[in-house]
């Protein structure tokens, strides 16, 4: 590759000093979807393509981040922000080095921890279960867990009307769901956070006690990141943000420029 | 590429160089071998907790619950002995045949299944490696391990079976504790192979009952091993003797039959030394072809 044709941010950077706890080099997440039978795949047309030895028109390889390069320092709080679809879940995800980049790296201080929504449960199991699972999958030791499992359930609030702890999770509605999952990730104690959508879930109660949660988690955190669609919330807890917009970095700056530019841009 | 251009070293760093000044890692890097053995190691709680609540809900949504568990083995047992015992009347050569089936069943089943479970031991758990850190060999030990579960109970039926078909109890049937250890260890070795290569090659799953089929043909399972030398060219005959699956199902019934005694396939001396080398070679190379994969995992 050229150095001319680099994006200004992936050139060489001065060393200021600061700690780095997150450097992103030249990032590119691929990752294969298969979009499952759809219309046209019929054993024949499946056949033609084996014999002209095209690809498979089920499996898409989506290009998620582009190139994305930025240093990130001890003591930071960075927003990520952009529309749909345009990368900042998977930029996250590979941060966390969960989804393994095409090209490029990230480096990282310790382990990052990923605080989402999304942490697979097993949905036949009662509430209780799955917070045993979760701390456990987490890494956490089983004397731990047992300590602070009654902890996870009271901060998620599901026996409030009655003892749901008890029932399997697939009886629970899905801002209950959202509720023990954010308790359960949220237990632990980390290095490099990167916070995923994750204040948007439950009602308005739970909202309140979750942002104080991350408040805590950001003040023993070394770098935090956040995810959001709400810049209301970004302004609030992040002091520099990052604008991605179709996996590529547009912008990167001080929370106030950047927000101001996105929202004057809608 | 931008992490090999060094502008000027006065002012300007790589951002490798950069991340390498400060000690920073490359996230999801690969561990060493050893490290990562220490690290599934630490993982055994989650293993253990994680089979135990993949038993559960397996059958939490059915009627009769975990009572299948001991009524699947039975039912299996139930339907191979009537094809091969009644109707194809194969146990004319065989003193107790339906024991003689049972155990080849079960313990076939229990390689069976983790090879064919391991295979989407990945591809079936995406999420949860995309949400959680952890060494993903944890997932195909789990596949292990609930197989493990299950095969505890059909060899509760077996024992039942083996008794009432006439079996003394002797003193071999001890041996039934090795033997099952040789086969976890070989099974945690394939259900890591397969994993691998049921992560990359999703087709794999639709072939694997073909495969299984096949596989359980010759394993002498459903007809007396005593065909094997009969019927093959001799070469064959040496090569199936090393077939692991017969390897095991052979040494359970050398533990548990005593009226097989004079019909195995092997001397005894013979089928341990086999199933020791199937279960060093295969755990231990699975472990390492697994581990080598370990940063490929997750991009579906």
């Amino acid at each position: 590759m050229a150095e001319q044709t680099l994006p200004l941010n992936a050139g060489p950077v001065t060393d200021s000093g600061r700690v780095p706890t997150v450097v992103v080099d030249d990032v590119h997440v691929i990752y294969r979807i298969h979009k499952g039978a759809s219309g046209g795949t019929t054993p024949v047309s499946a056949l033609k393509r084996i014999v002209s030895r095209t690809k498979a028109p089920n499996i898409r390889e989506v290009h998620a981040v582009k190139g994305v390069s930025f240093t990130a320092y001890e003591g930071e709080a960075i927003g990520l922000i952009g529309s749909n679809g345009s990368g900042k879940s998977t930029l996250l995800r590979a941060i966390a080095g969960l989804l393994p980049p095409a090209r490029g790296a990230v480096y990282t201080q310790g382990q990052p921890s990923l605080l989402g929504v999304n942490a697979a449960l097993l949905n036949d199991l009662s509430g209780e279960r799955n917070v045993v699972l979760g701390c456990l999958a987490m890494g956490m030791h089983p004397d731990e867990v047992k300590k602070i499992a009654p902890e996870i359930i009271e901060f998620s609030g599901i026996n409030e009307r009655g003892d749901f702890a008890s029932l399997p999770m697939r009886t629970y509605s899905s801002g209950m769901g959202a509720r023990l999952r954010f308790a359960i990730s949220s237990a632990k104690k980390h290095d490099v956070l990167l916070i995923d959508e994750a204040l948007a879930t439950g009602d308005r109660k739970f909202r309140v006690r979750s942002e104080q949660r991350v408040r805590e988690l950001r003040d023993s955190a070394g770098t935090v990141f956040l995810v959001s669609h709400s810049i209301g919330s970004i302004r609030d807890t992040c002091e520099r943000t990052i604008w991605l917009e179709s996996g590529v970095l547009k912008m990167d700056g001080p929370t106030k420029e950047v927000c101001d530019a996105y929202e004057n841009q809608k | 590429m931008a992490n090999t251009a060094v502008a000027d070293p006065e002012s300007g760093l790589t951002r490798a160089q950069l991340a390498q000044r400060y000690g920073l890692r490359v996230a999801g890097e690969r561990p060493a071998l050893g490290e990562y053995a220490r690290r599934l190691w630490a993982y055994r709680h989650f293993m253990t907790a994680y089979s135990r609540a993949k038993v559960a809900s397996s059958l939490s949504n059915t009627q009769l619950g975990q009572l299948w568990q001991v009524l699947t083995p039975l039912t299996n047992a139930a339907v191979y002995f009537l094809i091969f015992g009644v109707i194809l009347a194969q146990h004319r050569n065989v003193p107790n045949f339906i024991a003689y089936l049972c155990t080849g069943i079960f313990i076939f089943i229990f390689t069976q299944t983790a090879a064919s479970n391991g295979t989407s031991a990945i591809t079936g758990n995406l999420g949860l490696i995309r949400a959680l850190q952890f060494p993903r060999a944890a997932l195909p030990i789990t596949v292990t391990l609930v197989q493990l579960q299950q095969l505890l109970m059909s060899m509760v039926v077996l024992a039942a079976i083996v008794l009432l078909t006439g079996e003394p109890i002797t003193f071999r049937w001890v041996l039934i504790v090795p033997m099952l250890l040789l086969q976890t260890i070989f099974n945690v070795g394939l259900s890591m192979v397969m994993a691998r290569l049921g992560s990359k090659a999703t087709d794999l799953k639709q072939v694997m009952p073909f495969v299984m089929r096949t596989w359980l043909y010759a394993s002498g399972v459903l007809y007396p091993v005593a065909l094997i030398r009969e019927h093959l060219p001799n070469w064959a005959a040496n090569i199936l003797e090393w077939n692991p699956p017969l390897v095991f199902i052979e040494l359970a019934r050398y533990a548990l039959l005593d009226s097989h005694q004079p019909n195995l396939i092997s001397s005894p001396l013979k089928l341990w030394a086999m199933g020791l080398f199937w279960a060093v070679v295969m755990g231990i190379g699975g472990f390492v072809y697994f581990w080598r994969g370990e940063k490929e995992y997750g991009r579906g």
